[in-house]
């Protein structure tokens, strides 16, 4: 079976018309039919549970970010950028972020607190990377 | 099917026996190809400096970004008649003359009395283990007289090195390494910080001094490697001030979104210690302007 078969009606010709005529067609009816059938309940069942997730997914968006999801993120940060620090390779950007999230968890935006807390572990990963990547990778700027 | 097995078994022992007799006896010869010759390096990073700038001579490359353009050489002779640094050259020589509340002196300290000695720093020292550069000799040398100590990066600190780099000027660097391993590990640990990328940017001090100096980053001409510490310290225009080579290191830590480290950590000395060691032979020309 094509892929358009898999994906498009029954038919469907994305330049226009009839694919089949129906004389060529008529042999594939049947199963055409069931296969139609069937694509209707999935699309059905996605449709549903699309939905479902959609209306999760916008609850808990507009759910605010409490304390204690703060204070997880911002341990999570501060553990990643203490292990740049073992590294002696952390960056100014993710101190910026760290000191971000507290400033925005004193004022009480939770919701910014955990954004910047995040955005500071994912720096301090990459500079953990960047360090331990460069161990051996300084090697190839050395002149020779 | 057992002795199959077990001869088998023996076979993959003895394979394993025999890798392992290899790698371990191929040890020394790794390490051995890893070992740094410094001497054999200080020559190529020269090579690839004049080579990369045939029409400079040698010597020039002490004038950092003022070798790298005409018309910035011009402004720097101008510069030179009545340069920014002379305030902090006076400022040197009267801290340096001063004695000590103990009656003692900085003379007391160096060799020669503190009188054209720039140009052998930093210095391994085979007792400490470790790199000692002028500025931590000149904090040690107040903190044995019972003195406060100077902040590394500036003020005070930048004074007293211009002054004796200013005793100094002229003079060829001639930095040793001492038949010491941890004088070459020292030399092996500044040379890898030298070449490591860091910082939100992923900059090493190479990326800048080695790949592209004369190429220009934003307004300011990239100085080249070669040479890069016979000015310290410096007057910059961008810091309205005088600047010693840890000011130099840890703002450029900074500028690529890296987290500087204490002035004089070991990184640092060590990163002195290689840099000065590869312009060996290149005049000491400190104080230095810089844009």
């Amino acid at each position: 079976m094509s892929k358009i078969r898999k994906s498009m009606f029954s038919g469907y010709d994305p330049m226009g018309g009839n694919r089949f005529s129906l004389a060529t067609n008529a042999e594939h009816v049947c199963a055409e039919i069931t296969l139609e059938r069937k694509s209707k309940v999935m699309r059905a069942l996605i449709v549903s549970l699309s939905s479902l997730f959609l209306i999760g997914g916008a609850a808990s968006a507009l759910a605010a970010s409490s304390e204690a999801d703060f204070k997880t993120a911002y341990a999570a940060a501060e553990a990643a950028n203490k292990e740049a620090g073992s590294l002696r390779n952390q960056w100014t950007v993710t101190a910026a972020a760290l000191s971000a999230a507290k400033k925005a968890a004193d004022a009480g935006d939770f919701d910014q607190a955990v954004a910047q807390s995040k955005e500071a572990e994912a720096l301090a990963r990459a500079s953990i990377y960047q360090a331990t990547s460069e161990k051996e990778a300084w090697k190839a700027l050395e002149i020779k | 099917m057992r002795p199959a097995i077990q001869f088998a078994a023996a076979v993959a022992v003895s394979a394993a026996l025999v890798s392992a007799a290899l790698a371990f006896g191929g040890v020394p010869s790794a390490v051995a190809a890893d070992k740094p010759d410094p001497v054999a390096e200080a020559k190529a990073f020269r090579d690839y400096f004049t080579k990369k700038f045939p029409q400079l001579k040698l010597e020039d490359f002490v004038n950092g970004p003022y070798s790298m353009n005409e018309d910035m050489h011009r402004q720097w002779e101008e510069k030179e008649q009545f340069p920014p640094y002379e305030f902090s050259l006076d400022m040197g020589k009267e801290i340096f003359t001063k004695p000590f509340k103990n009656g003692k002196s900085y003379a007391d300290c160096f060799p020669n009395q503190g009188i054209g000695v720039r140009q052998n720093y930093p210095t391994f020292d085979e007792k400490e283990g470790k790199v000692v550069t002028l500025e931590l000799a000149l904090n040690r040398c107040r903190e044995a007289n019972g003195e406060a100590l100077f902040s590394y990066v500036k003020d005070e600190m930048a004074a007293l090195t211009a002054y004796m780099a200013f005793t100094s000027r002229g003079k060829p660097f001639d930095i040793k390494i001492p038949d010491d391993p941890r004088a070459l590990e020292a030399y092996q640990n500044g040379k890898r910080y030298f070449y490591t990328r860091r910082g939100q940017l992923n900059f090493s001090c190479a990326t800048c001094h080695v790949q592209e100096p004369g190429e220009r980053i934003r307004a300011e001409v990239l100085a080249p490697a070669l040479g890069i510490l016979n000015a310290m310290p410096i007057y910059r225009s961008e810091w309205s001030g005088m600047g010693t080579t840890s000011r130099r290191f840890t703002t450029c830590n900074s500028q690529i979104r890296g987290v500087p480290l204490d002035p004089q950590a070991d990184e640092y000395r060590d990163l002195e210690y290689y840099l000065s060691y590869v312009s060996n032979g290149l005049p000491i020309s400190g104080p230095g302007a810089r844009p």
